[in-house]
C-alpha cells in the first residue's frame, strides 16, 4: 500500500472491508483484548498499591501530627455501630472503617482526639482533620484534608493560617463572627470573603464533636478493651 | 508564546500529492507525524479537542503539565497497540477495541500518577480517569494510528500529546502567573500582589483560550498577508 492508499479519508481502516467477519472471530478478538487488558490492570494496580497506601496513611499521619500539635503516639480506635472500640471485629477491613486517633503526649497523658468529618462546604464536601480534648471539648485544631472551595476566597480556610491558629484552645460549640470578643473562649472571626467558607469549617467542627464526644466518653467509662 | 506552535517547520509534502486540503494526506516521515501535532494540527489550539480537560486543569503549571504528560502517555500507548494490531482488530468492533485499549492506558496513568505524585492526582480529581473520553485519543486511534504502521502511530501520538502539553502549559504558565503571582508554587510578585482570582475560576480558562485563538489568528493572518506581499 501507498503512502496515499493509507490515509484516504473515510475508508475503513480495517484490511478487508467487505467481508463479514464471523461473530466467533469478533468475541475471541474482544474477549483477548479484555483478558489482556484485565491482566495489564490488575499487575499495575498491584506493583502501585503498596506506594498510594503509603502516601495516604502518611497524609493521615501528618494530619494527626498537625491537629494534635505532635503527640508522642497515638491510638486508633474504630466506630463500629454506634459504638467505639480499640479492637475492630474479626474480619473487617480496618482502612474501610471510620476511626478516631487517640494521641498521648510523652509522659502517656491525653492530649487529645483527633476525628475526620466532611460536611458541604460553598461548593464541594469539605473533609477535615479535627482535633479536640473530649473531656473538655476544648480544640487543638483542625486540618483540611480535602476542599474545592473558591481559589483566593473560600480556600483560605485551608490557606490562610491565622483563621485556622484561632481554633487551638477554643471550646466547643464555637460560633463565627466578624470582630471577636476578647477572651471569648466560643469565638472565632470568620474570614472576610469566605464567610460561608468559614461558617462550614465552623459548623463541620461542632458537629463531630457533638458526635464523637458522647461516644469517646461512653468508651472511656467501659475502660480501655 | 503564541507563536511557536505556527512557526513549527512542516516539512512540505510530497510533490505529487496535492496541495494543503482539509483532509489531504499528511506527510509520511516520523519528523512530520511528530512535528504535525505540535505545529499545524495542534489538538487544542487548531483542532478544538480536549477542551475539557483544557478549561478544567489549566489553573496553575502543574496540573497542566501533569494533565499534558498523562494524556501523551496514553496516546503513545494507544497508538502503539491500536497500530500493532490494526490487522487483527476487525472493523465491526474496531471503536470498542480501541476504547478498550485507551481505557486501559487511562486507568494505568491513573494508578501510576498516585504512586508518584499524590498531590497532583490530588488535585486532577476525576479528570485523569476522564482522559478516556477525551475526543483526542479516539481519534487518533481511528483517524491515524489504525492506518498507519507502528512508527508512524507512536510519533504521531507523541506529537499530539506534546502539542497538548505545550497548549495546557501555555495557558495554565498564564492563568497562574496573573491568578496566583506565581509559577509551579513559586511566588513571583511578593506579598503586595493581589491575585487576579477570576483567571484560577472556570471562566478564565475561556478568555485565556479565547485570547490565545485570537493571538494564533493574528500571526496567522499576517503571515498570509506576508506571503501575499512577497508572492
Amino acid at each position: 500500500m501507498t503512502a496515499a492508499h493509507q490515509h484516504q479519508h473515510g475508508a475503513p481502516p480495517s484490511t478487508e472491508p467487505h467481508k463479514i467477519t464471523p461473530a466467533w472471530r469478533l468475541l475471541a478478538t474482544l474477549a483477548i483484548a479484555g483478558a489482556a487488558a484485565g491482566w495489564l490492570v490488575v499487575t499495575v494496580y498491584n506493583l502501585t498499591l503498596p506506594a498510594i497506601q503509603k502516601h495516604a496513611g502518611e497524609q493521615v499521619d501528618g494530619a494527626v501530627r498537625e491537629v494534635l500539635k505532635a503527640p508522642a503516639r497515638w491510638d486508633t480506635l474504630y466506630l463500629i455501630g454506634n459504638a467505639v472500640t480499640a479492637t475492630p471485629p474479626a474480619g473487617s477491613d480496618k482502612r474501610e472503617l471510620t476511626k478516631a486517633y487517640v494521641g498521648f503526649d510523652a509522659a502517656g497523658t491525653r492530649i487529645g482526639v483527633a476525628v475526620v468529618a466532611a460536611e458541604p462546604g460553598f461548593q464541594e464536601l469539605l473533609t477535615l482533620m479535627i482535633g479536640f480534648d473530649p473531656s473538655t471539648g476544648a480544640l487543638t485544631g483542625y486540618k483540611v484534608l480535602d476542599q474545592k472551595e473558591t481559589p483566593g476566597l473560600g480556600d483560605k480556610v485551608e490557606v490562610d493560617k491565622s483563621f485556622g491558629a484561632q481554633f487551638a484552645g477554643r471550646i466547643v460549640p464555637i460560633k463565627g463572627v466578624k470582630l471577636v470578643v476578647a477572651g471569648n473562649p466560643n469565638q472565632v472571626q470568620t474570614i472576610t470573603g469566605a464567610t460561608i467558607s468559614s461558617r462550614a469549617v465552623i459548623r463541620i467542627i461542632n458537629n463531630a464533636v457533638a458526635k464523637w464526644r458522647p461516644l469517646l466518653e461512653a468508651h472511656d467509662r467501659g475502660g480501655q478493651q | 508564546m503564541t507563536a511557536v506552535p505556527v512557526a513549527a517547520p512542516v516539512s512540505a509534502p510530497p510533490s505529487s500529492a496535492p496541495a494543503l486540503v482539509p483532509g489531504a494526506p499528511p506527510p509520511a516521515t516520523v519528523f512530520a507525524d511528530v512535528w504535525r501535532g505540535i505545529g499545524r494540527e495542534n489538538p487544542v489550539l487548531v483542532q478544538f479537542l480536549g477542551m475539557c480537560p483544557t478549561m478544567a486543569v489549566t489553573n496553575v503549571l502543574a496540573n497542566g503539565l501533569a494533565m499534558g504528560i498523562a494524556t501523551t502517555f496514553v496516546l503513545v500507548g494507544s497508538g502503539l497497540f491500536v497500530s500493532l494490531f490494526r490487522k487483527y482488530i476487525a472493523h465491526e468492533v474496531r471503536i470498542t477495541s480501541y476504547i478498550l485499549i485507551i481505557a486501559t492506558f487511562v486507568t494505568l496513568a491513573d494508578m501510576l500518577l498516585a504512586a508518584t505524585f499524590p498531590d497532583i492526582s490530588k488535585a486532577l480529581g476525576p479528570f485523569i480517569p476522564l482522559i478516556v473520553a477525551n475526543c483526542l485519543l479516539l481519534g487518533r486511534a481511528e483517524a491515524f494510528a489504525a492506518k498507519v504502521p507502528v512508527h508512524r502511530a507512536v510519533a504521531d501520538g507523541f506529537g499530539m500529546g506534546m502539542g497538548f502539553t505545550l497548549s495546557l502549559c501555555l495557558l495554565s504558565t498564564i492563568r497562574e502567573v496573573l491568578g496566583k503571582g506565581s509559577i509551579l508554587g513559586h511566588d513571583l510578585f511578593g506579598p503586595r500582589f493581589e491575585p487576579w482570582v477570576f483567571m484560577m475560576m472556570p471562566p478564565g480558562g475561556f478568555l485565556t483560550l479565547g485570547i490565545a485563538l485570537l493571538g494564533l489568528a493574528w500571526v496567522m493572518e499576517l503571515k498570509k498577508r506576508r506571503a501575499l506581499v512577497t508572492a
